[in-house]
């Protein structure tokens, strides 16, 4: 900090500025750019810092505050971006939409084909519990307790979730164990060529009436 | 006999090769000051060095009883050091990919000898999350997180909520059906959230018109999985998070909870 007289770290005190004698030989009009140099000949320093002071374009505390601010906003900025620098544009996950073959390829029943590539069950009865109708289903694997993928135990007529226990009926309906609500349903209609499409952007649930939706059941 | 004591005994060739050796410059660069056998010279050696200089100079009697501390922050500490080094080891053998994490964790133990440092690590872990309990406990029933000791109970939360995360991120790793389950369960309450969450409170309120701003592809539980189930882009945000990220961030943490120790006066006492 130079703009200050300082004491000097050792010896005696820096002289005062000497403004009380000088003065009266200067016109009051000059004083400001002459008597320090006549008066305090021994600090040029100060000549200088007063021209910086009175820079046109800011004041040193304005172009200080602006430097602070740009540094602020930059490192917001730079901060916003890597927040989304972890979000990715693409994701190398399977598909959410898919055709799972016609119709007359899948006997009535649990089907476990499609689980681990798609992560869906398909199941054709001969009479939906809302629907009232022969048809299919597609229920998600996805275990509603927590997310783990339940097993179907088909001598049981169940599906049995590993990590909690929760048992759900071939109609995704739970009925022991944590699980607080039915499995989902995906979307499935039938696509342009007649094979069976599945939507699992599109879910259905049960304890919000959505069964009943025609595109949470395909009729055949 | 009597006058061979007046003559100065002839120094041997180690003592002259010491006393060689503790003047040259690089020893004396190194060594700053006298042995540490007087107080002033033990002050100065605490104070001039980067690690010591984080303890206090002195501590109370109370401060290495074990019956007061059970040296739970100290043992925290150990087996810290203990997983940064076997950690570092595995890291080694350990590719973080579908393809390879679950045989290369197998590979440790039967192809790599020493394949114990993997068992270190696992059990080290364990017992960092017991040691750090214990010693909250003993903080806690000393009354030690009073003032002016509350900003370090608090520095201590967080490196309790680091250390669980250290275990959390670290439990994925394996790739087998405990971990992958383990993930999927504990990622999933991610997604209740506040907010953040897509099934949180108060996300649904974050929409412009009819287009949610917080979906299951952009929350809170997507961020920590880098997808929307626990899949490769889990595991390697996990590894990188496990070996660079959180520890780095519980490092610098614990340099200021032992300079805060020092600062706020040594290890509390007894009443
Ligand atoms: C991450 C692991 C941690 C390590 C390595 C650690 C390490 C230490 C060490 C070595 C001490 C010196 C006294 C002693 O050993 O008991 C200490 C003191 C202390 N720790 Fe921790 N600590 C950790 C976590 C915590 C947690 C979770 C809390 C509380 C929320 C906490 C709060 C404190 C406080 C308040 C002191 C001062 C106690 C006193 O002066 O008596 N620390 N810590
Ligand atoms: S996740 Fe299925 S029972 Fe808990």
């Amino acid at each position: 900090m130079a703009d200050e007289p300082n004491v000097p770290a050792s010896g005696t005190p820096a002289p005062k500025p000497a403004a009380k004698p000088a003065p009266p030989s200067v016109p009051p009009g000059l004083a400001g750019k002459t008597t320090s140099a006549a008066a305090a000949p021994r600090r040029p320093a100060a000549k200088k810092k007063v021209e910086d002071d009175t820079s046109p374009l800011l004041s040193r505390r304005g172009w200080i505050g602006l430097a602070w601010g740009s540094f602020t906003a930059a490192s917001a900025a730079g901060l916003a971006a890597t927040g989304r620098f972890m979000f990715p544009n693409v994701l190398n996950e399977p598909p959410q939409q898919f055709r799972i073959g016609f119709p007359d390829e899948y006997a009535p029943g649990v089907d476990e084909r499609w689980k681990d590539r798609f992560g869906v069950w398909i199941v054709r009865t001969p009479s939906d519990m809302v629907q009232e109708a022969a048809g299919f289903y597609a229920l998600l694997v996805t275990c509603t307790h927590l997310g783990c993928t339940p097993n179907w135990l088909s001598a049981e007529d169940k599906f049995k979730c590993p990590c909690h226990g929760s048992g759900f009926r071939p109609t995704g309906i739970n009925f022991e164990g944590p699980a607080p609500r039915p499995l989902e349903r995906a979307r499935i209609v039938l696509a342009e060529d007649g094979q069976i499409l599945v939507d699992k952007a599109q879910k259905f649930q049960f304890e919000l009436g959505q069964w009943a939706d025609p595109e949470s059941f395909l009729r055949v | 006999m009597a006058d061979t004591k007046t003559v100065a005994p002839k120094e041997g060739a180690l003592e002259r090769s010491w006393n060689w050796l503790t003047e040259t410059q690089i020893w004396k660069s190194v060594f700053r000051h006298n042995a540490p056998i007087t107080d002033r010279n033990r002050v100065l050696v605490v104070l001039s060095n980067v690690f010591l200089h984080l303890h206090p100079v002195r501590i109370r009697k109370s401060g290495v009883r074990l019956r007061y501390t059970w040296c739970m922050g100290g043992l925290s500490f150990f087996l810290f050091l203990t997983l940064t080094f076997t950690g570092v080891l595995l890291m080694f053998y350990y590719r973080p990919t579908l393809e390879y994490a679950y045989t290369d964790i197998v590979g440790l133990r039967e192809h790599v000898p020493l394949g114990i440092m993997r068992e270190m690590h696992r059990w080290g872990a364990h017992a960092m999350v017991i040691t750090v309990w214990l010693h909250m406990f003993r903080v806690f029933m000393t009354g030690s997180y009073k003032p002016p000791r509350e900003f370090n109970w608090n520095v201590g939360v967080i490196m309790l909520v680091l250390t669980l995360l250290l275990s959390f991120t670290g439990y994925l790793l394996p790739w087998d059906q405990l971990a992958i389950w383990a993930i999927t369960v504990g990622s999933n309450m991610a997604r209740a959230t506040p907010f953040l969450g897509y099934e949180g409170p108060g996300a649904s309120l974050l929409a412009l018109g009819d287009v949610q701003l917080i979906h299951a592809a952009d929350d809170a539980r997507f961020a920590l999985l880098g997808g929307t189930f626990v899949g490769e882009g889990a595991l390697l945000r996990f590894y990188v998070l496990h070996c660079v990220g959180l520890p780095l961030a519980i490092a610098v943490l614990m340099a200021v909870h032992f300079w805060r120790v020092r600062k706020d006066g040594g290890i509390s006492g007894p009443l």
